[in-house]
């Protein structure tokens, strides 16, 4: 989590508020950021670190492992209407790349910014070529896009 | 996302509409697959948890944060390595 926290401001320029969750309580929450993660981040957690200690949060997201009662690395895009946008989950041992998740943020926020008329293709970054979908475009994406212009 | 009292009970997150869990073992569903499932382009669950916010113990809502983009990550546990 400390490499959410690291990159907050980040997010916060994209407008984007941040809830991390999982099976400890709050009290450890608490343990956590001021013996461990205030030395990796300075200023410590800014964004709100949840309590989620039945499970029932990670159930209703498809994270909770029931063997080891606890919640797998699940990440989602939530979009300003509350709709689940993209999501990623990790089994414990491999951490997130948070610019991935980044770029898939600005991605989703340009799609909204042009009302859906715009696509992103695959390996999009911000400031490269967008798809216009419609019929002029059917069969005719190799004119404007191709693999070896992934970012 | 006000102050908590904090008592000794062991307070939890709970999915909003989501009838309360029976408390005796027996009683209890194997499987709770009847709860919401996240999918993508769908309405994501929304829920309460109590949480730690900036040197305090608070509780937050997800449907609190309607208008905003929200990114919300579940984790392993505190203290795990990675």
């Amino acid at each position: 989590m400390s490499a959410v926290a690291d990159k907050y401001s980040d997010l916060q320029k994209l407008g984007v508020e941040v809830i991390s969750v999982s099976v400890d309580s709050h009290f450890v929450h608490k343990m956590w950021n001021d013996h461990e993660l205030t030395k990796m981040v300075e200023g410590g957690v800014p964004f709100h670190m949840a309590s989620d200690q039945a499970g029932n949060v990670g159930r209703a997201y498809g994270v909770w492992d029931e063997v080891q009662g606890i919640e797998l690395r699940g990440r989602f895009i939530i979009d300003p209407d509350g709709v689940i946008q993209a999501a990623e989950v990790l089994t414990p041992p491999v951490g997130r790349r948070l610019a991935e998740t980044i770029r898939q943020v600005q991605a989703f926020q340009h799609v909204r910014a042009t009302k859906g008329a715009e696509a992103m293709p695959a390996g999009w970054v911000p400031g490269g070529t967008t798809l216009k979908p419609g019929p002029d475009l059917v069969g005719n994406v190799w004119k404007v896009w191709k693999p070896s212009m992934e970012g | 996302m006000s102050e908590q009292p904090q008592g000794c009970a062991r307070i939890t997150g709970t999915v909003s509409g989501a009838t309360p869990e029976p408390s005796g073992p027996e009683e209890r569903h194997a499987d709770k697959e009847d709860v919401m499932t996240a999918r993508v382009g769908q309405k994501a669950p929304d829920f309460t948890a109590p949480a730690y916010h900036r040197g305090g113990f608070t509780s937050v809502q997800l449907s609190s944060y309607l208008g905003r983009w929200v990114l919300l990550c579940f984790y392993p546990g505190d203290f795990t390595f990675v």
